[in-house]
């Protein structure tokens, strides 16, 4: 197991590095001096000199990728010009209604989607089979924003019954600050429901077939418990798979939902760098997001053990 | 009888192969009832995308301070060029600058289908080059494979808004930020169906007799991508509308002039309270076009692509 692990942290190693290229590159593949462009439009000379020696960017492209990727390392990811802040500090402010968002969507979404795919597995070829697989072609073509936008007028606009924008931290007020986070979660979960429940109905329809099910039926045992115990646990695996590959639809939709929302998470900093071409903070958003996404599914992999003990490394 | 070359047999066999085998994909393509339903609605798309100038649009760009934010339906006396008024009715109503939102929303059909099939072929066709010298050139495997599992570990629509930001917006930009995070799909694609392809008995007995490369890939290992390709170049075509949406509405996709569905919502976020129509048209004709790619996919998938269809 230990061994398992110990391969797979290695196996990442690569895959991160390719990411760091690239963001190292990105700011290298803009036109222009890479100085200035961190610099921003207002910045004197003398600025810009003081940039261009922080980075060695007077060095050959190799050092400047050793430098670059030191200070990353120490935790030191540059300094926002436009936002006048490091972008340590600026990271920290942001993280917290993403983190929020993205766990009440998880939640919301595997509360739904689950009950859902066993369901119409169970019923396969029924009319609740149907309208699980129409739903769930329905979340992939709908996109975000526009559900974001629909639920926002019945719900914020026409029946009022929840504020259509804002955030308020969670210390703050609590009741606030699930109030607002309703309407967003919802709105980000439809895509992830349709892919789950999608991914549940295809693997229990599989298990369903199996022998032991069969003998579990034989035996006398309940459906509920043949579902939940026999079939559901022997499924996991590809969901839980589907889950974690499905956190990259997941950071991007929450660009969108933050942006539809106002809430002031990474999501809408990524936008808002973008707009004012703030290279050092696009760059740590695209490197941090990458490495929690390359993690999360290498906690997943792990994780399989814990579902189905057959898997052993 | 004159001898019979072993180039000859081989070129038979293929192209009787390949013919046989595309009529038959299109036979059972068209007997789907999902293909035929998706495609219908796509079919429209395309008419009402064409034939956009002849359906009692106006230009789509014009601005008219006089008629700002009229509702749908509402009624609203223009000035023509020669000094006349005359009036007409705004079914979709007008946005903050008095332009007309169902002309927009007619030619944003436009540029999202030429999106959708731009990014599609595109990514395909850079795809299958990749993943073919990925699959059949071992030494180089290694490292394409590698770089692609690198680029997948960027979520894909981080990586278009980060290669957005370097070159800046356009068309062509836009069109190539999409295509970049969809490339290492396909090459995995068509990379594990070269790699299951190359061990069948028919390859191995057309390298026996002396095929060349170039001929092999074209003639034997090609036609089997074709039919998962097809069906993976669907999905690719609704995402890609879908992103574009997203980065229009976003404002870092294709310039505000160009009307995009997803600049014509942009434009409508800041009143969205007071006219909701800005937002719901572009997004219905948004949603129904791409949940017409998503249905004929899958249509697709179950008639060409059996093995595919059993794993989702």
């Amino acid at each position: 197991m230990l061994d398992f692990i110990i391969r797979r942290l290695i196996a990442i190693i690569p895959v991160l590095t390719v990411v760091a290229v690239f963001v190292f590159l990105m700011l290298r593949l803009t036109p222009g001096d890479p100085a200035a462009v961190i610099a921003g439009d207002n910045a004197t000379s003398d600025q810009i000199a003081d940039i261009r020696n922080k980075l060695g960017l007077d060095e050959p492209i190799w050092t400047q990728f050793v430098i670059w990727i030191g200070n990353i390392l120490q935790g030191n990811f540059g300094e926002s010009f436009f936002f006048k802040k490091t972008v340590a500090e600026l990271i920290a402010q942001r993280v917290e209604p993403t983190l929020a968002l993205a766990i009440c969507t998880l939640v919301i979404a595997v509360a739904v989607a689950v009950p859902m795919g066993v369901l119409a597995a169970y019923r396969h070829g029924s009319l609740v089979d149907r309208f699980v697989m129409g739903f769930s072609v329905m979340g992939f073509s709908v996109p975000v924003f526009v559900i974001g936008y629909c639920l926002i007028y019945v719900f914020a606009i026409e029946l009022g019954w929840l504020p259509v924008q804002g955030y308020v931290r969670i210390g703050v007020n609590f009741w606030g600050f699930l109030e607002r986070m309703v309407l967003p979660s919802v709105t980000l979960a439809v895509v992830f429901v349709a892919l789950i429940a999608r991914m549940t109905r295809a693997s229990v329809l599989e298990v369903l077939n199996e022998d032991y099910i069969r003998t579990a039926r034989a035996k006398g045992l309940s459906n509920r418990v043949v579902l939940m115990r026999h079939a559901l646990r022997n499924a996991a695996v590809p969901i839980l798979t589907v889950i974690g590959l499905g956190i990259a639809g997941l950071i991007g939709g929450a660009v969108v939902t933050e942006s539809v929302y106002g809430l002031p998470g990474l999501g809408r900093l990524t936008v808002e760098a973008v707009l004012s071409r703030d290279f050092p903070t696009i760059q740590t958003v695209i490197l941090l997001f990458s490495v929690v996404y390359v993690v999360i599914n290498l906690l997943i992999d792990i994780s399989y053990t814990l579902f189905d003990p057959r898997i052993r490394y | 009888m004159s001898a019979i070359t072993p180039e000859e047999i081989v070129d038979s066999a293929s192209i009787a192969a390949a013919s046989t085998k595309r009529k038959s994909l299109w036979a059972l393509a068209v007997r789907n009832t999902a293909v035929i339903f998706g495609g219908a609605i796509l079919l429209v798309m395309l008419v009402i995308a064409i034939l956009a100038p002849f359906l009692g649009t106006v230009d789509p760009t014009r601005i008219d301070p006089a008629a700002r934010n009229k509702k749908p339906g509402t009624e609203i006396t223009f000035r023509l060029d020669d000094g006349q008024t005359a009036k007409r009715v705004v079914l979709m109503g007008t946005d903050s600058l008095g332009r007309d939102v169902y002309s927009r929303v007619l030619y944003g059909t436009r540029v999202s289908l030429v999106i959708g099939v731009a990014v599609a072929v595109a990514s395909i066709a850079i795809g299958l080059v990749i993943g073919l010298v990925s699959g059949y050139v071992r030494w180089a495997d290694g490292i394409i494979m590698r770089i692609m599992d690198g680029l997948m570990a960027i979520p894909g629509i981080l990586l278009a808004i980060a290669l957005v930001s370097i070159w800046r917006a356009g068309l062509i930009t836009v069109i190539f930020a999409i295509v970049v995070p969809d490339v290492p799909r396909v090459v995995r694609l068509v990379r594990s169906v070269v790699l299951s392809v190359r061990e069948e008995p028919y390859v191995e007995g057309a390298i026996s007799v002396g095929t060349p490369t170039w001929t092999l890939m074209f003639r034997h290992i090609l036609p089997n991508t074709v039919a998962p390709l097809i069906v993976q170049g669907t999905f690719i075509a609704a995402a890609a509308i879908i992103a574009e949406a997203i980065l229009s509405f976003l404002g870092i996709g294709i310039p505000p002039e160009i009307p995009s569905w997803g600049n014509i919502m942009a434009e409508g976020r800041t009143l969205f309270r007071v006219f909701p129509h800005n937002i719901f048209f572009p997004g219905i004709f948004l949603a129904l076009t791409v949940l017409a790619i998503n249905i004929m996919g899958d249509g697709l998938r179950d008639t060409l692509d059996p093995k595919m269809s059993k794993k989702v």
